[in-house]
């Protein structure tokens, strides 16, 4: 049982998504887990065949129970006993080890570095980087590599495994549609609730009963009342923690948005509605670019000391309708380019509401944002998650009188906040990531 | 299109972004937005859906014309 976020002890399996037998990727959903806060689709960190299902659907077990056993590929022919490892796997999963034997061309230098950024993209695409060797310099493995190989794959690989979302599932069952014949558009090809919908019968009568975009949660063990009262619980642990380890300092500014309202209102012009960015998107990637220049923000406090983080993983405080929040994460999101980032923070925002996050996406996060801007409040002071050591606070977009050179003008302004870990960095840290966010702000342009 | 078929159209619109809203206890002029608790995502996915049902294009600049229940209406039939 992984520990989906920092402030879980124990999950209840609503739903095993493999058997025994099923070949299974780094990273595929494996299983529904149901926590305090919501029920998240559980990820695999390890590539193999499932051997055994341990834990049955409806038991609650605490964090660290073994799962299921997964046999690594590696050892098939090599190891006459092939050893199982756990599916659950550390909170921060260490690189999976390799013997050199199975290292395809043993390169005589070790092999480059591979940038989260590209993991990523391989991760969507569902492109295997093992086996793959790079055009970049040094054979560094380049973003094209990832995309000519998936190409070259073609449509008929990549329906050979049909992967599909639960949600997708459950819909496939309800219309009684056959996923093998559905084709996806979901990272890496896998099956979305609307492939099924294009696939499958025409919708049952819309007059009645408007299909709702983000579903109930059918498979949910929790009713609403039980859901709002364990979520409650769960966010007052934490964040009691937070305030009882946490010093928290906390530094705030006012950025002028002049440049990035027009500049976004500009391009949203030439755009669809779908592809229309809000100001929230340019919010989130400058916070991101602003992390990656002042690290000293991003990252975890563990063992008594600051672990700088090496990507930036944007956590989102998303708040939802019956109350509570979640706070999931945009992968890589300073390299993210912004049409991404917005779709990114759409389709977050959606599942979230859904109850259907994976787990990586609530246990990654190396800095949050709370942007409260829609809700009419002119600044927000956040709590920290912890391990995290900042929490930066986005107010309302307003019009105020501004001195620019030496005249008043009205413009609109947006207060942003950081609250800090004193443990992990001072004020004049905390200060430089502010003006760097405002300096980002100002060249909208850069931020695409 | 008619008032009705705006109407219509805003009901459902308002549906599929947020289904535990109350759009029937809203009155005509009081703004949507801040009535039913849309971020600016949602009002995003609402006049995307409200393009979807009517055809009609909607810039950023007519945004304003969707402050009310009554002001959408009259935007979508032409006024």
């Amino acid at each position: 049982m992984p520990a989906l976020g920092a402030d879980m002890d124990e999950g209840t399996v609503l739903e095993w998504l493999v058997k025994p037998g099923d070949e299974v990727h780094k990273g595929d959903v494996i299983a529904v887990i149901d926590t305090a806060k919501a029920a998240i689709d559980a990820e695999s960190f390890s590539a193999g065949t499932i051997g055994q299902l341990l834990v049955d659907v409806g038991q609650t077990v605490p964090v660290g129970t073994v799962l299921a056993m997964i046999t690594e590929p590696a050892a098939r022919k090599a190891a006459p006993q092939p050893p199982a490892v756990p599916a659950e796997l550390p909170r921060q999963p260490a690189p999976p080890e390799r013997e050199p034997e199975y290292v395809p061309v043993a390169p005589a230098r070790p092999a480059p570095p591979i940038s989260p950024l590209i993991r990523k993209r391989a991760h969507e695409l569902g492109v295997d980087l093992a086996g793959l060797r790079g055009s970049g310099r040094g054979g560094a493995l380049t973003r094209a590599d990832v995309e000519r190989t998936a190409a070259r794959r073609g449509p008929a690989d990549a329906g050979a495994r049909s992967k599909a979302t639960p949600r997708a599932r459950r819909v496939a069952a309800e219309l009684g549609v056959d996923l093998a014949g559905v084709s996806g558009t979901g990272p890496g090809g896998s099956v979305r609730e609307a492939d099924v919908r294009r696939a499958g019968p025409a919708a049952p009568a819309r007059e009645s009963v408007p299909a709702r975009e983000p579903a109930p949660a059918a498979l949910a063990a929790r009713s609403g009342a039980e859901r709002a009262r364990s979520m409650r619980q769960a966010i007052a642990r934490l964040m009691a923690r937070s305030k009882r380890e946490i010093p928290h300092y906390y530094v705030s500014g006012t950025v002028d948005m002049m440049s990035a309202l027009n500049w976004m209102h500009e391009r949203n012009r030439e755009l669809a509605v779908s592809e229309r960015l809000v100001p929230a998107a340019l919010l989130l990637k400058a916070a991101a670019l602003a992390a990656r220049r002042v690290p000293g923000v991003n990252g975890y406090w563990v063992d008594d000391r600051f672990r700088p983080a090496e990507a930036v993983h944007l956590g989102l405080a998303i708040s939802l309708r019956g109350g509570g929040l979640l706070t999931p994460a945009i992968h890589d999101a300073d390299g993210l380019p912004l049409a991404e980032l917005m779709s990114g923070m759409r389709d977050l925002v959606i599942r979230a509401r859904a109850g259907r996050l994976r787990g990586s996406e609530l246990t990654d996060a190396t800095i949050t944002v709370t942007n409260l801007g829609d809700q009419g409040v002119e600044s927000v002071f956040g709590v920290i998650y912890p391990p995290q050591v900042a929490l930066v606070g986005f107010g309302k977009v307003t019009e105020r009188p501004v001195a620019v050179a030496g005249l008043i003008g009205v413009r609109p302004v947006v207060v942003t906040t950081l609250a800090a870990d004193h443990r992990a960095s001072d004020g004049y840290t905390g200060a430089r990531y502010l003006t760097a966010l405002s300096d980002l702000l100002q060249k909208p342009e850069d931020l695409l | 299109m008619t008032p009705d078929q705006a109407q219509h159209a805003i009901e459902e619109a308002v549906a599929r972004v947020a289904p535990d809203a109350d759009l029937a206890g809203l009155a005509p002029d009081a703004d949507l937005r801040d009535g039913l608790e849309l971020d600016s995502l949602d009002f995003l996915r609402f006049v995307e859906i409200l393009t979807e049902r009517t055809g009609r294009q909607i810039t950023e600049d007519d945004y304003p014309h969707l402050a009310t229940l009554a002001s959408t209406v009259k935007f979508l039939t032409g006024g």
